[in-house]
C-alpha cells in the first residue's frame, strides 16, 4: 500500500511530526548547554568587575580565573537608589546564585540588570524631556536601582560602578573604579553589543580606557560633581577630560552621556562617605596635590602621543 | 542494485567538491551570501568561525534533506527546508555559546542570519532535494569550502591592512606604542575595517579569478 504523497493528511501529518522532533530536539540541546552558558556569562562579569578595579593582581584575569577569585577581591555588593542610599548590602560570604531568572536574588548587586534597567530610564527621558523633579519622582517610583562592588586590596578600598547606555547602534556598558576618595578614577571597562568594529567597538581597548585612570569626577574647588567629558580626539585634556574616538563620534557621546547620568548617582554616595569620615579637612589637600601629579602624567603622556 | 558501485572519489565527485571552489564559487561566481562575508571578515578568526559554521550547517543540512528527498512534501518542502537550517543554526549558535564564548560575542547576529544564506537554501533545494546523500556531502563540503576560502582570502586582506595583525599577531609592528613599521610613518587604512572593503576586495578577487580562467566569462 502506497501513501499518498501529494494528499493534505501526509502534509499535515509530516509537519506536525517535523516539528515536535525538532523542537524537542531544541529543547533538549539548549536545556543541556545553559549551565554552561550561565556560567560564561556570570564569569564574564566577574571578569569585567576586577578588571576595572585597576590593579595589577587582577589586570589580565581570565574569565574563568574571575571566577574563582572574584570573592577575595569584591567584599560588598551593594545596591543604590536614586538618591545614593543603600538599599541592600551582600558580602563575599553570601554565595552569588547563579539560579535561572525566576530564582535570581533581586537583593544582590550582581544580579542587577542595568540594562533592563537604561531601558525604563529612556521610557522615563522621553517623557520628561526637561528632566526636573518630576523626572526623578518618576526614577525612584519605578525604582531604579544602581549596583556598587566594594573591592579591597593591600588596605585600600575600591569602589566599581555599573551603568549602561546606548552607542550608535545598540546597547554600551561600562565598568568604572574609584580610589577610596570617590573621586578619583583607578581603572574602566567598557563593552558594547554591536558598536561598529574597528571604529566604535575601539572603546573595549586599552587606549581609550586608559585615559580615564587618573581623572575626577569632583570640582577641584568646591568638589561638587563634574562630569567627565569624552572631548574630539586631539588637543588639551584636563583632569575632567579624555579622547574620543575618532570616526565613532556617537559611540563616544554615548559613553559621555552613560556615565554623566550614571556617575551623579554614586558620587550622592561617594560624598556621604566624605561627610561620614572624620577627617573633612585633610581631603582637599590631598586632592590636590593628587591632581597636580596626574597634570603631569597627561602632559607628558600627551608629549610622548605627539 | 545490480548496477556497479560508483567509487566514492570517482571523477564525478571530485568535481562536487573541487567546483565550488575555483569554477561555480558560490561568493565569486554565483554572487551568493555576500552579506555575512562583507561583515564578519574584519578578523580572521571570526571569518574561520563563520566558515566552519556555514560549512557544518550546509554538510549537515544536505545531509538530511538528501535523505529525507522523498519523504518531504513537494506542498511544504521550502518550509521544511528552512525548519532544518534553522534548527541546525540554532544548534550551532548554542554550541558557540557554550564553548567558544568571546567568538560567539564577535559574530553575534550573523550566526543567527545563517539561517537566511542563500548559499544554504541554494544548495538543499537545487542539490540536496535530488541527488543521494554521499554527494549531497560531497557538495556541502564544496561549497563550504568555497565560501570559506572567500571569506578567509578576504579576512586576511582586511585584517592585514586594516589593523595590522593576522590572527590577533601583530604583523606590522604596535601601532600604539609605534614601534616595527609604524615607526617610520605607516598607518592602518580605516576603510579596510569598514564592510565597503569587503566588496572591493572580492570585486578584485573576481577579477583575478575570471582572468585566470577565461572559460569564466560571460560570452555577450
Amino acid at each position: 500500500m502506497s501513501i499518498n504523497k501529494e494528499g493534505n493528511g501526509y502534509t499535515m501529518t509530516f509537519a506536525i511530526v517535523m516539528v515536535v522532533v525538532v523542537g524537542g530536539l531544541l529543547a533538549y540541546i539548549a536545556s543541556t548547554l545553559k549551565p554552561i552558558q550561565q556560567a560564561n556569562v556570570k564569569n564574564e562579569k566577574m571578569q569585567n568587575i576586577l578588571q576595572a578595579i585597576g590593579l595589577e593582581e587582577t589586570n589580565g584575569v581570565s574569565r574563568d580565573e574571575a571566577g574563582k577569585i572574584f570573592n577575595d577581591y569584591i567584599t560588598e555588593r551593594i545596591i543604590l537608589d536614586y538618591d545614593g542610599n543603600v538599599v541592600s548590602k551582600k558580602t563575599n560570604e553570601d554565595q552569588i546564585e547563579s539560579a535561572a531568572k525566576s530564582m535570581k536574588d533581586e537583593k544582590d548587586a550582581f544580579n542587577l540588570e542595568v540594562r533592563k534597567y537604561y531601558n525604563t530610564l529612556t521610557g522615563l527621558m522621553k517623557k520628561y524631556p526637561e528632566g526636573g523633579a518630576e523626572y526623578e519622582a518618576a526614577i525612584k517610583e519605578k525604582g531604579i536601582t544602581y549596583p556598587l562592588f566594594v573591592a579591597e586590596n593591600g588596605g585600600k578600598k575600591y569602589f566599581v560602578t555599573y551603568f549602561s547606555g546606548k552607542g550608535l547602534w545598540d546597547d554600551i556598558w561600562g565598568y568604572v573604579a574609584f580610589r577610596e576618595d570617590g573621586t578619583t578614577i583607578n581603572g574602566t571597562v567598557f563593552d558594547h553589543k554591536g558598536e561598529t568594529p574597528g571604529l566604535g567597538s575601539k572603546i573595549t581597548e586599552e587606549l581609550f580606557q586608559n585615559q580615564f585612570i587618573g581623572k575626577i569626577i569632583t570640582d577641584e574647588n568646591s568638589g561638587e560633581y563634574k562630569p567627565i567629558k569624552v572631548e574630539k580626539p586631539g588637543g588639551e585634556y584636563n583632569q575632567h577630560q579624555v579622547a574620543g574616538l575618532s570616526g565613532a563620534t556617537f559611540t563616544a557621546v554615548g559613553v559621555d552621556e552613560m556615565m554623566n547620568r550614571s556617575l551623579e548617582v554614586y558620587n550622592k554616595y561617594f560624598s556621604s562617605l566624605k561627610t561620614a569620615s572624620v577627617q573633612p579637612i585633610e581631603l582637599p589637600v590631598s586632592d590636590t596635590n593628587m591632581m597636580d601629579s596626574i597634570q603631569v602624567v597627561v602632559d607628558s603622556t600627551m608629549l610622548a602621543i605627539k | 542494485m545490480s548496477e556497479t558501485k560508483e567509487p566514492l572519489f570517482s571523477k564525478k565527485n571530485k568535481k562536487l567538491i573541487s567546483d565550488p571552489l575555483n569554477l561555480n564559487n558560490p561568493v565569486t561566481i554565483q554572487v551568493l551570501g555576500i552579506c555575512s562575508a562583507l561583515a564578519v571578515t574584519v578578523q580572521m578568526d571570526n571569518a574561520i568561525v563563520m566558515s566552519i559554521a556555514v560549512l557544518f550547517v550546509l554538510v549537515m543540512g544536505n545531509l538530511i534533506v538528501s535523505l529525507m528527498r522523498n519523504l518531504i512534501p513537494s506542498k511544504i518542502k521550502i518550509i521544511v527546508q528552512l525548519v532544518i537550517v534553522a534548527a541546525l543554526v540554532i544548534i550551532v549558535d548554542q554550541v558557540l555559546k557554550a564553548f567558544v564564548y568571546d567568538v560567539s560575542k564577535s559574530l553575534s547576529v550573523f550566526v543567527g542570519l545563517i539561517i537566511t544564506n542563500c548559499i544554504i537554501m541554494g544548495r538543499l533545494e537545487a542539490f540536496a532535494l535530488g541527488n543521494k546523500p554521499w554527494a549531497s556531502i560531497l557538495d556541502g563540503v564544496g561549497n563550504g569550502l568555497g565560501y570559506g576560502l572567500i571569506l578567509v582570502v578576504v579576512a586576511f586582506f582586511k585584517e592585514l591592512f586594516g589593523s595590522g595583525k593576522l590572527l590577533g599577531f601583530e604583523i606590522f609592528g604596535n601601532s600604539v606604542d609605534q614601534t616595527g613599521l609604524y615607526a617610520i610613518g605607516y598607518e592602518d587604512n580605516g576603510l579596510m575595517l569598514l564592510p565597503p572593503s569587503s566588496l572591493i576586495l572580492v570585486a578584485l578577487y573576481i577579477w583575478i579569478q575570471k582572468k585566470r580562467t577565461p572559460s569564466l566569462i560571460d560570452e555577450h
